[in-house]
């Protein structure tokens, strides 16, 4: 299949949203932009599954170039391989129930859906490019819509809180660049081939410059420490299709670029560099876990708990063994399911309430049977409970970082792990006074969810059960593509220290 | 003759329409509506033929030079002067002295044309000085308000300052090397003290001109005093005019002492960003603002030209035609509200987006493209600048031009912010825009965004640098 279908899809969709005259139909078309974009990533997962069967081992598949600044020797160069399916399932998981969520959004609902969509095209770029510079111009592209997604429709201290995200992430994508520049100078081909770049040998002086340059700026996305301060602002901040979209898609691009860009061409700063991430993502890990004990508002509870959880993709990258990768993007996908779950449970729970206060809560369960059974879910999930996506992922990155024999990485394993307990109480006790106990009188009219929220909500449970009943479909398709990015490592960690 | 027909063609063409506009001025009776179409269509033949019968060539024993680099450069400014004569035309229409006010705008563009062609430092000299004064006087066309008058005195002072440093580098580069031509310069050239002095006060000219940083206090001033158009000139037209000779004599001129002026442009450019950011960051005024942001972009473009090769030419082209589109763009916004309404402050752009629509659209596309977000040609523009900058491999200056990207969204999203985002008891009323003004606003706007998706236009210049 024709992958370019993935960015023009929105495109077409966004262009046809500014052409609607009313908000019903605006909602309509945006609806059938999302499902369409969620069967395209069907057929691709399927067709994609299809190449395999037939033998089709390339690296890359459904690749497609153009040319375009053929004097800076940058193209339109488009591929998948397993991870990026991954990563193209969960955007189209997460931009489907985000579209029907914020069904009730009646201020300027027309740029509302726009900026979505936008945002989603961003997305689908950013994750099927192999040239690094439209690699860049999708993952800028994805943070104005964010921005304004925050600072039109949020609350609280909005303006604060988009300011923040927008400088923070475009000081990430400044980094980004810098190291990219150094990567296409110093190549022997001056190239922002991501395929042709791999394949060269960038020199050891470079890499060290510009691993922690390309780390450190697609980190900024993925909330490493100390460069988390914009995800409990701006998630909280956020309207409950914003936080979706940004904890759901955009935090994992800082993810993919981790691993697929920083890492990928430049193993040698990866290994050099590796004790420093695993040290960082263990405290983001740990850091993330108390901070949320500590927080009483649901949206900052689940935006802490995300820096705690994407620490786990970090500290999985950095450990550098294929299993351990494979459980970072597992993760990755896994962690994007169900913190946009939660936020749309407590979206779904405010707009009732209208309070994100947990002590104000109370008995729920009574009123709205099917929206706290979601809570319930969706914190069992976060805190890892087998038959649930957390916890393949998190004990795939377990295993995979105590495959190294040395303390200081088993130190490291053992903290992380040690999270999980303090996971469970934040999220025990959280869900526990939201949904039992004894009904206020003001909730006694509540009404439980309706039609779109439902649907919205059990598309991504389909998608977090998938995952944790059977993982090895999962596993089958990630594991050859991080078998590739282990090729390159591989030669360099024997005899790691 | 007829040579010098065809090489001197889009200088003659001004000529042509100079005079055509002063015997309209001798003989009156002509509507100013009448009027301002004729010359709009003028200035769009005069756009389009820059297309045509181009050649390459000499004159006057390599006093005037033209290249097909240099017919793009002068097109590109021709394309600004028409913009300029359709965005502003409800402020052109109200003024008694519209034809004036294009006579000498025209000069001002006769000039750079001079200048862009100019083989020999006296032509150089002459031109840049016929590309200045008549600014000044532009400076003064708001004849009422007292800012106006003292923005002409400060430009008219400053330039002839910084004229006479200029004339005094090149007596002393006549002094060291004994010729002032271009083509003979750079044989004569060897570094030696005398010659680097002289290049230090050539550069300092130009660098008040560009207003790159320490000379850039002439800059906020003046623009806030000159009505929006003459400010738009000035912050597009010639900085575009005066970036391109600077380019030229820098890469043909003084090859032969790269390393010297390599290191200068390298202190200055992170000068002119750093301080024009910190200082754009306070601005209340929009002109005041844009002025401080323009400095901050020159910054940018001295980031380019400090590459020192042909990606480096065509890089800073690209990016003077981008900024053309992006810059004329917000002013030609600021402009149809400041006309209707007299205010000029950001804050009262507050909630300007539920009033008008389009303006506030078009605005926010160009305030992106100034600040080098995807999908506006500025990203391209500025990426392009910074990877010809970082093909000399040092990562420190990169590092810093990318963090000033930063500080300067900081304050681009101010205006975002407080047209889309902030509450305003009194917002802008509904602002009535004149056809031709909006025509020219769509025109930047498509400038904006598909400059940089269509990548045959950085190709083609490319291609003639």
């Amino acid at each position: 299949m024709n992958i370019t279908l993935l960015i023009l899809l929105p495109l077409l969709t966004a262009i046809v949203i500014l052409l609607m005259q009313n908000a019903t139909q605006v909602k309509w078309v945006s609806m059938m932009g999302a499902t369409l974009q969620f069967v395209l990533a069907f057929v691709l997962l399927f067709s994609f599954y299809k190449e395999r069967q037939l033998g089709n081992t390339s690296q890359m598949l459904f690749e497609l170039k153009y040319n375009w600044f053929p004097s800076w020797n940058i193209s339109f160069h488009f591929g998948v391989d397993g991870i990026s399916v991954a990563m193209i399932m969960l955007t189209a998981f997460v931009v489907i129930a985000g579209v029907l969520v914020s069904w009730n959004v009646t201020k300027m609902t027309k740029e509302f859906y726009f900026l979505l969509i936008l945002l989603s095209m961003g997305a689908y770029g950013f994750f099927i490019s192999l040239d690094l510079f439209i690699l860049f111009f999708f993952l800028e592209i994805a943070v104005i819509p964010k921005y304004l997604l925050i600072g039109i429709w949020g609350s609280g201290k909005k303006e604060y809180s988009a300011n923040k995200l927008a400088l923070m992430l475009m000081g990430g994508s400044a980094l980004v660049l810098v190291g990219l520049l150094g990567v296409y100078f110093s190549a022997s081909i001056h190239s922002f081939d991501l395929i042709t770049l791999s394949l060269l040998h960038i020199p050891i002086q470079t890499q060290l410059i510009c691993f922690p340059l390309l780390f450190v700026g697609f980190g900024v996305f993925t909330a490493l420490f100390p460069f988390h301060t914009w995800v409990p602002d701006g998630h909280s901040s956020a309207p409950t299709a914003g936080s979706m979209f940004l904890a759901g898609i955009s935090m994992k691009l800082g993810g993919y670029g981790c691993l697929r860009v920083a890492t990928y061409i430049m193993p040698e700063g990866a290994k050099e560099y590796a004790s420093i991430i695993i040290l960082l993502s263990v405290i983001a890990i740990l850091y993330g876990a108390f901070a949320t004990m500590m927080q009483k508002d649901l949206k900052y509870i689940n935006a802490y708990s995300s820096v705690s959880h994407c620490g786990f993709v970090i500290l999985g990258i950095g450990m550098l063994t294929k299993t351990s990768i494979i459980g970072s993007v597992m993760q990755m996908v896994s962690h994007g399911l169900m913190t946009a779950l939660f936020f749309a449970v407590i979206g779904m729970i405010y707009e009732r309430t209208h309070t994100r206060q947990v002590s104000e809560m109370g008995g729920l369960l009574k009123r709205m049977p099917f929206i706290s059974t979601v809570l319930f879910i969706v914190g069992l999930c976060s805190l890892g409970l087998p038959g649930l996506s957390g916890f393949i992922a998190e004990m795939t990155i377990f295993m995979g970082s105590w495959q190294h024999p040395d303390t200081f990485r088993r130190v490291a394993t053992i903290l992380a792990c040690l999270s999980i307990v303090v996971t469970a109480v934040y999220i025990l006790r959280a869900v526990t006074k939201i949904s039992m106990g004894p009904l206020k009188d003001e909730f006694k009219n509540l009404t439980d969810a309706t039609w779109n929220e439902k649907l919205a909500a059990l598309i991504l449970i389909a998608g977090i059960l998938a995952i944790g009943v059977a993982p090895f479909w999962f596993n089958d398709l990630v594991s050859p593509g991080a078998e590739i990015i282990m090729q390159k490592i591989s030669p360099i960690t024997i005899g790691i220290k | 003759m007829i040579e010098t027909l065809t090489l001197m063609k889009p200088e003659l063409i001004i000529t042509f329409i100079i005079f055509l506009l002063l015997f309209i001025k001798i003989g009156k009776g002509v509507k100013s509506e009448t009027m301002l179409l004729l010359i709009q269509v003028l200035l769009l033949l005069n756009f389009i033929t820059g297309f045509i019968f181009n050649s390459e060539g000499n004159l006057f024993d390599g006093m005037y030079q033209t290249t097909a680099m240099m017919a793009l450069q002068k097109n590109i400014l021709s394309l600004g002067i028409y913009l300029i004569s359709l965005l502003f035309a409800s402020w052109f229409k109200k003024s008694e002295h519209m034809l004036e006010f294009f006579i000498l705008m025209l000069s001002a563009l006769l000039g750079m044309f001079f200048l862009i062609s100019s083989g020999n430092l006296l032509m150089f000299f002459l031109a840049l000085e016929l590309a200045t004064i008549p600014v000044a006087a532009m400076a003064n066309f708001d004849l009422d308000k007292k800012v106006s008058s003292e923005a002409a005195m400060k430009m008219i002072l400053s330039s002839a300052f910084s004229s006479g440093i200029l004339l005094f580098g090149i007596s002393l580069i006549y002094g060291a090397t004994g010729t002032i031509s271009f083509t003979e310069l750079p044989l004569y050239l060897d570094g030696s003290p005398l010659q680097i002095l002289a290049f230090l006060f050539l550069f300092t000219a130009f660098a008040f001109k560009l207003s790159i940083v320490p000379f850039h206090l002439w800059t906020a001033d003046v623009y806030e005093g000159s009505p929006i158009a003459v400010t738009s000139f000035l912050s597009v037209i010639s900085k575009g005019a005066v970036t391109f000779i600077f380019i030229s004599t820098l890469y043909k001129v003084f090859q032969p002492i790269n390393e010297v002026w390599y290191n200068m442009i390298m202190i200055l450019s992170i000068a002119s960003m750093v301080i024009g950011n910190l200082f754009a960051l306070r601005q209340q005024n929009i002109k005041r603002f844009i002025a401080f942001s323009s400095i901050a972009q020159v910054g940018f473009i001295l980031v380019g030209i400090s590459s020192n090769s042909a990606q480096g030419i065509s890089s800073v082209v690209y990016f003077i035609l981008i900024y053309i589109f992006s810059n004329l763009a917000a002013f030609g916004v600021a402009s149809a509200i400041s006309s209707q309404t007299g205010k000029e402050n950001i804050n009262d752009y507050k909630g300007l987006y539920q009033t008008n629509p389009f303006l506030s659209l078009v605005l926010v596309l160009a305030l992106f493209s100034l600040a080098g977000i995807p999908p506006t040609a500025g990203f391209f523009g500025k990426l392009f600048l910074l990877t010809a900058g970082a093909s000399k491999g040092s990562y420190l200056f990169i590092t810093i031009a990318a963090l000033n990207m930063i500080i300067s969204l900081y304050y681009y999203l101010r205006i975002v912010r407080a047209v889309f985002m902030e509450k305003n008891e009194q917002p802008i009323e509904k602002i009535e825009i004149d056809l031709s003004a909006k025509f020219a606003l769509t025109i930047c706007a498509a400038g904006i965004v598909l400059i940089g998706l269509l990548s045959w236009t950085y190709d083609y210049i490319q291609s003639l640098s």
